[in-house]
């Protein structure tokens, strides 16, 4: 049984995915959701259990052995990401029923279950994958039900917010399929340690150069890297609190995995060294995120999209991680895909609770919160303020890694950026926070609910408690980040 | 007369080439959200024919295992397209599923007049 823990992985929520349409029932659905996000809880767990003693795990798909077939491996470093995901996913799944039936229309809710569920089984295809084609036949399944759970929100806007990610994540997703196709004529296959073997031996550059750069582009448009981020804070703004919550917490960050795994694993340090363009390009597009994105944000006034342009300053901290390179830097990035994570669920979480009470997203109508909900307004201080990186908090801890590569690397310009673009997270999030807490309430502040339902009230704690938890006790995120860099990215590679 | 020759023995990238950017140029350029989808189709489509020409072999036969038939086309690219086909399809039709929600709701499916109405 536990041998085909990877397949179960990915099968148990296209299944409940299936059964949901099928069944069709408001409360049924909620709880075949929170059964299947389980069991992916449990089996990723004990997967990475198994991990941290065996080692890595090639599980050949349907019995077809790699390089022929299909292969799951999973090491270290994937399978944080995917209990990460689960983990994220769960606590979601557990938030979401209340805060959907008040957000979108009864006959969509089951849809939604179904979408949420096969986002959930692509997002884990990709972690686990070992194949390039099948990567995106994963990106696209993932992508396909993000576009519908982006349509489902109740604004009209999130229709042409999906729109508008469909062509754009569908250009993505061809770009790294042309890549692909680069790799699969130049080496033969797409098996990506085969690859990964083969392609140090190839000597014509131009063709590699060229899917590098197809596999670059295509995954930054998904990874939403600045200048590529057109989509993302309309996508984020107009759907449903809950899916704006999964989506932040998951899938930009697994992107990132991928393209990670392609720079590191794949084409390896030779080759992206071999040209330094290449690194400067993503070092200088991580910073124009960093100080862009938070520029943008600070002049937003919608607070969903606020903080939708933070999520891309975010990705900026996490790609310089990779820009960076060295071991610090790329502990930086890992752990700050999982604290980023835990940060953006709880705002986003607790941004779903003042919608369910208040229907109210826009920043001027939050004046003086914290008299009308103190609690949900300590959440969003608190988590905002990890965004900040507040010695004490989760933010703190990777922009700490990310320092000190930079530090090692001798670019101190780029550690001046790292502070100057805090003091900017700083700016639009103490703007928030002083008009939660030092405004008066506007008269005009309707309260439509008066009672929050208890499950979103303690998730939300509980996510909150996580960003000041693992600010302090480092043990479960950058302390397994460091394995995982340790084990996978810098394993045979003497730097 | 180089140039010539590298043109004929690899006409097929040149259309594919050619097809591709014209397919982003649509995306791009049009402003009416269904041509934007033929464009992207379009775009999509170039990739498969990327995958499949490299796959065949001059004087190859269609990959059936037989004993007369020793030289045959690749069988592996046709499979990987079939499965992008049938993205692309999904894609597209969820595409145009929405073109068709955002009509009902907005009156238009040109983006300039969209943007006008807010947004």
């Amino acid at each position: 049984m536990t041998e085909h823990f990877p397949a179960i992985l990915v099968m148990t929520p296209i299944l409940g995915s299936v059964l949901i349409l099928l069944i069709r029932n408001d409360r049924a659905n909620w709880l075949l959701a929170v059964l299947s996000s389980f069991s992916v809880v449990f089996c990723s767990i004990a997967l990475y259990m198994k991990i941290s003693v065996n080692g890595p795990i090639s599980y050949a798909m349907g019995g077809w052995e790699p390089p022929v077939g299909i292969e799951y491996r999973i090491d270290e470093l994937n399978a944080l990401f995917i209990v990460m995901i689960s983990l994220a996913s769960f606590a979601i799944i557990l938030y979401a029923r209340n805060s959907l039936n008040n957000e979108i229309r009864k006959n969509k809710i089951s849809i939604f279950y179904s979408m949420y569920l096969l986002c959930l089984a692509g997002l884990i295809g990709i972690l686990s994958t070992g194949d390039a084609f099948n990567a995106f036949v994963f990106l696209e399944i993932s992508s396909l039900a993000t576009y519908i759970i982006i349509s489902i929100g109740q604004d009209k806007r999130a229709l042409v917010a999906a729109y508008q990610y469909l062509i754009m994540g569908t250009i993505g997703a061809t770009l790294y399929v042309i890549g692909v196709g680069l790799i699969f004529v130049i080496t033969g296959s797409l098996n990506l340690v085969d690859i990964a073997d083969r392609i140090r031996d190839i000597e014509l550059m131009r063709p590699l150069y060229a899917s590098l750069a197809f596999i670059t582009v295509g995954i930054a448009l998904k990874i939403a890297l600045f200048p590529l981020h057109a989509w993302l804070p309309n996508a984020y703004a107009y759907s449903p609190s809950v899916g704006t919550a999964f989506l932040s917490s998951t899938a930009t960050k697994v992107a990132i995995y991928l393209l990670m795994k392609y720079l590191y694993l794949v084409f390896g340090y030779s080759i992206i060294y071999s040209n330094p363009l290449f690194m400067i390009v993503i070092i200088s597009l991580s910073l124009a995120a960093m100080f862009g994105a938070s520029i943008i944000a600070i002049f937003q006034s919608n607070i969903k999209k606020l903080f939708a342009y933070s999520s891309v300053a975010q990705i900026g901290y996490i790609t310089l991680g990779l820009g960076i390179a060295n071991y610090n830097g790329l502990i930086g990035s890992t752990v700050h895909i999982i604290n980023h994570s835990i940060i953006k669920a709880a705002i986003f979480l607790a941004i779903g609770c003042v919608i369910y009470k208040t229907k109210e997203t826009s920043i001027k109508k939050l004046a003086g919160l914290g008299k009308k909900m103190p609690i949900i307004a300590v959440c969003l201080t608190i988590a905002s303020i990890s965004l900040i990186g507040v010695p004490g908090t989760v933010g703190f801890i990777s922009k700490w890694y990310l320092v000190l590569g930079a530090i090692e690397q001798g670019w101190w310009l780029v550690v001046v950026s790292l502070a100057i673009s805090s003091l900017l997270a700083l700016i639009y999030v103490g703007r928030v926070i002083e008009l939660i807490w030092f405004h008066e309430p506007e008269k005009d502040m309707i309260i439509v609910k008066d009672k929050l339902p208890k499950e979103m009230l303690i998730i939300t704690i509980i996510l909150t408690g996580a960003t000041i938890y693992f600010g302090v006790d480092i043990r479960l995120t950058a302390d397994l980040a460091r394995v995982a860099v340790e084990n996978v990215l810098f394993a045979g590679e003497v730097l | 007369m180089n140039i010539l020759s590298n043109l004929i023995s690899s006409y097929n990238y040149y259309i594919i080439i050619f097809l591709m950017v014209s397919g982003l140029f649509i995306v791009v350029a049009r402003g009416n959200m269904v041509k934007k989808l033929i464009g992207l189709a379009l775009f999509q489509t170039s990739v498969y024919i990327l995958y499949i020409s490299p796959g065949k072999i001059l004087n190859g036969t269609p990959p059936i295992l037989r004993d007369d038939l020793i030289i045959y086309s690749s069988p592996f690219p046709h499979v990987l397209i079939l499965t992008a086909i049938v993205v692309g399809i999904s894609t597209l039709s969820l595409g145009l599923a929405l073109v068709i929600r955002i009509n009902e709701e907005f009156g238009t499916i040109e983006e300039d007049k969209l943007f006008e109405k807010e947004l």
